[in-house]
């Protein structure tokens, strides 16, 4: 049977079929649907962990216990995890276990751009790369029997734009699963002190080696011969789009990127006559290489920044700069995203804004308040990192920071790694205020269960952790709830816990606007009452999308009207389709000009 | 055939990965290679969107590249702005006179683009724009816009409305198919 699936679904469902019945991860863009779909199917085990590197603890230890086990994130979740990974490369894995990263080219919702192919070398473990949907489920299968056969955990590399494009994916049955699951004491391979691991060491090395002869005639490395002219080397989705503008090349296409076939990209440069290596941001493969003395060209025209696309390869291997055609010259406001109506970050981020502290900021959609016009987070750096960085700053500012500095950190952030930061606060004795801002589910990657909000991945209920609980455990006295909601109260709660000395917590707590479990107010949209509006722009500061900012023309008369001796040039109205009814922008209006409006 | 490329472009939340994955099994009911690419995440909150959609005998890459679009259904008026380069000049341009305003716009601080349709005739031959909403509405519900967009490009596509009809019916629980048939049927009457 044929059906259009996503990468990641093809991931899944790759998994499924060869008998793995073993998954945990922490969300992240753009891995997080493999997780979903994986869960989904009969018979198998698929949690959330809290944190990428409980993840992959929780899949070694399945693997230890002979399962096939599957761990899946994004790419910065592999620094989070590289503490466990690096030494399990040592011990090996009794059953199976693959690791899928998923990289962000263009960082379309990333931090940064990092290109993981580097962790394959680093923590000398084999990686597959795909190029579409229909190899991401061959090469999973393929990665699950690297596993088994070499005793080593394997990586799964995908993009983006892997993940995220769809392409005809034919459904194979899934095997039969026995279970190989034991107990098996062997503590020389699963003790790493020095003198185990040192033994170890060295059998790391003889598998490398292994590999690498592997690697010759791994089906999926394949030379494509067409014309000698021109060789391609390439892997992942940047073959499809090299094939698609220069069909008429010869292709070496490499399914796995570590370790390479050696022999065999010197059989293939020996072909033909000008090697170019195209491949997406580091030149991971392009170095290894020119190491081994063959001359190729790479990085000198394609680009180190960014994902390529068709056009990008053309250009790079052409040079022909095409010529300009002609299109309207209409300048094009941008469209950043934007926390979305109603979002309950919106009256916690506007009253940051206006107490002029900084903001120690944290991933999340709340991220977002930095722009214009909310201005209310100024740094952010990785998951958990707000509130450390706030107990760094207030420390190193110590008088001069009394009351200036806030960190804010995000429900599902919080519990993933901000919870010993906050223990440090505790401990060390910081003066700076913590928000956490609570909003009942992972929303940014699409309403993620999570230790916090009472169920699992798979649907079933669970423990609800108490977060005010858990931060009074911790050492901070004083803990307060605010509804984000409540402008004045936010205000005065974050004024007050300012003022003390000391650290302290805010729990911002209101269910995400789009979070369906737990809808939090009626949906009644306001409207603006044109006369009453003096056309101040208060309601704007807010930077929600459904106020707008409406010209009144002075010749139309009577549209213009004089207020406290100003002639307004305009007035603010709200677009009711878009209106979730929040009520934050009426708390603003000093000329009760925002009301709900009556159906 | 040679593949052919088609791009949605518009704002989150307007339901254009809906529409382009009813588009795919459309091209697959009818034996075609098809991929597709569009990016979720952060992108999604308020930003804008685009999906990619290939289709032909063998398609490779996923991504379309720029001057070979055939066509850009544009859910966003001052959004079809931005993807135009993309397009063939031969290319044909469907154009949602919706307005969805941007942060700046909403702020006063640029105006909204003006002339949109207009100007994009200057330079395509073929262009259709269409009040997506109000059709949508006069299907019954206003999220069905994508459908009407789906109609009205099926209008360029030669394939039988029955198939459409299919496809549709299989996308959608039960309570919906009507309604959402009704949009598609809206929009490719045009």
């Amino acid at each position: 049977m044929k059906e259009l699936m996503s990468g990641n679904e093809a991931i899944a469902r790759g998994a499924f079929e060869c008998g793995a019945r073993f998954a945990t991860g922490y969300p992240g863009t753009p891995s997080t649907e493999i997780m979903e779909a994986f869960a989904k199917y009969p018979g198998v085990y698929a949690e959330w962990s809290p944190n990428e590197k409980v993840a992959m603890e929780v899949g070694i230890g399945a693997a230890i216990a002979g399962a096939r086990a599957m761990v899946v994130m994004k790419h910065v979740g592999v620094n989070v995890a590289a503490d466990p990974l690096f030494t399990a490369s040592y011990t090996g894995t009794n059953g199976a276990l693959v690791v899928i990263t998923a990289d962000d080219p263009s960082l379309h919702s990333s931090q940064n751009e990092q290109d993981n192919r580097h962790y394959a070398r680093f923590a000398k473990i084999p990686m597959l790369e795909p190029a579409d949907s229909e190899e991401a489920k061959a090469f999973i299968k393929r990665a699950f029997e690297l596993s088994e056969q070499f005793d080593t955990p394997v990586f799964l590399r995908s993009t983006t734009r892997l993940s995220h494009s769809k392409s005809v994916v034919n459904l194979e049955k899934p095997l039969k699963v026995d279970d190989r699951t034991d107990i098996r004491f062997n503590a020389e391979k699963f003790v790493m002190v020095p003198m185990n691991a040192r033994r170890r060491r060295v059998v790391v090395e003889k598998r490398m080696q292994d590999l690498r002869i592997f690697a010759e005639t791994f089906p999926e490395n394949r030379i494509e011969m067409n014309s000698p002219d021109v060789g391609i080397i390439t892997a992942g989705i940047s073959y499809h789009y090299a094939k698609d503008v220069f069909p008429e090349y010869s292709y070496l296409k490499l399914g796995m990127v570590h370790p390479l076939p050696i022999g065999l990209i010197r059989e293939f440069a020996a072909q033909v006559r000008k090697i170019y290596v195209i491949e997406e941001l580091d030149p991971f493969l392009e170095e290894q290489i020119r190491a081994m003395g063959i001359e190729v060209t790479g990085k000198e025209i394609f680009p180190y920044t960014d994902e390529f696309d068709p056009g990008v390869i053309e250009q790079a291997i052409t040079g022909g700069g095409k010529a300009q055609r002609s299109l309207p010259e209409i300048p094009i406001p941008p469209r950043p995203p934007n926390l979305c109506p109603g979002c309950p970050h919106r009256g916690l981020f506007y009253v940051l804004g206006k107490l002029k502290v900084f903001v120690s900021g944290d991933i999340g959609c709340y991220t977002l308040s930095f722009m214009k016009p909310l201005e209310g987070l100024h740094s952010c750096i990785c998951m958990g990192a707000g509130i450390g960085m706030a107990h760094g700053m207030s420390k190193a500012l110590g008088e001069k920071g009394k009351g200036k500095v806030v960190g804010v950190i995000g429900d599902s952030t919080f519990l993933h790694s901000g919870i010993t930061p906050l223990l440090g606060m505790a401990y060390n004795h910081s003066d700076a205020v913590i928000v956490i801002c609570d909003n009942r589910t992972t929303a940014m990657t699409g309403m993620q269960e999570h230790p916090g909000t009472g169920f699992t991945l798979q649907g079933n209920k669970t423990i609800m952790v108490d977060i005010a609980a858990l931060v009074k455990t911790l050492g901070i006295d004083s803990v307060r709830i605010v509804d984000p909601y409540d402008l004045k109260a936010v205000r005065t709660v974050l004024k007050e816990e300012l003022a003390r000395s000391g650290p302290s917590v805010v729990i911002s707590r209101r269910a995400c606007v789009l979070f369906k479990r737990e809808k939090s107010f009626p949906r009644k949209s306001f409207r603006i009452d044109p006369e009453k509006c003096t056309g101040c722009r208060l309601c704007l500061g807010m930077g929600c999308p459904p106020i707008a900012w409406q010209k009144v023309s002075n010749d139309s008369g009577s549209a213009t009207k004089k207020t406290k001796g100003k002639e307004r040039d305009g007035v603010a109205v709200i677009d009711r389709n878009l209106c979730t009814g929040c009520g934050l922008c009426a708390q603003l209006c000093k000329s009760q000009a925002i009301t709900e409006e009556k159906e | 055939m040679e593949t052919k490329s088609i791009l949605l472009a518009g704002v989150g939340g307007q339901g254009i990965l809906r529409a382009s994955d009813i588009l795919c099994r459309v091209f697959m009911a009818v034996g075609l290679d098809v991929k597709k690419s569009e990016v979720h995440g952060m992108a999604q909150r308020g930003g804008c969107v685009t999906s990619h959609v290939r289709y032909g005998q063998a398609v490779h890459s996923p991504l379309a590249k720029k001057n070979d679009i055939d066509i850009l259904v544009s859910f966003e008026k001052m959004e079809t702005l931005r993807y135009l380069d993309y397009v063939k000049e031969s290319g044909t341009v469907i154009i949602n006179t919706e307005e969805i305003y941007p942060p700046a716009v909403n702020l006063g601080d640029v105006p909204y683009p003006k002339n949109v349709c207009e100007e994009v005739r200057r330079f395509f031959l073929s262009v259709k724009s269409v009040n997506a909403a109000a059709l949508a509405i006069r299907a019954g519900n206003i999220r069905t816009v994508n459908m009407v967009l789906l109609g009205a490009l099926s209008g360029c596509l030669h394939l039988s409305p029955e198939l459409w009809e299919k496809i549709i019916d299989d996308s959608f629980p039960f309570k919906l198919i009507a309604v959402n048939r009704k949009a598609f049927h809206l929009g490719r009457g045009l």
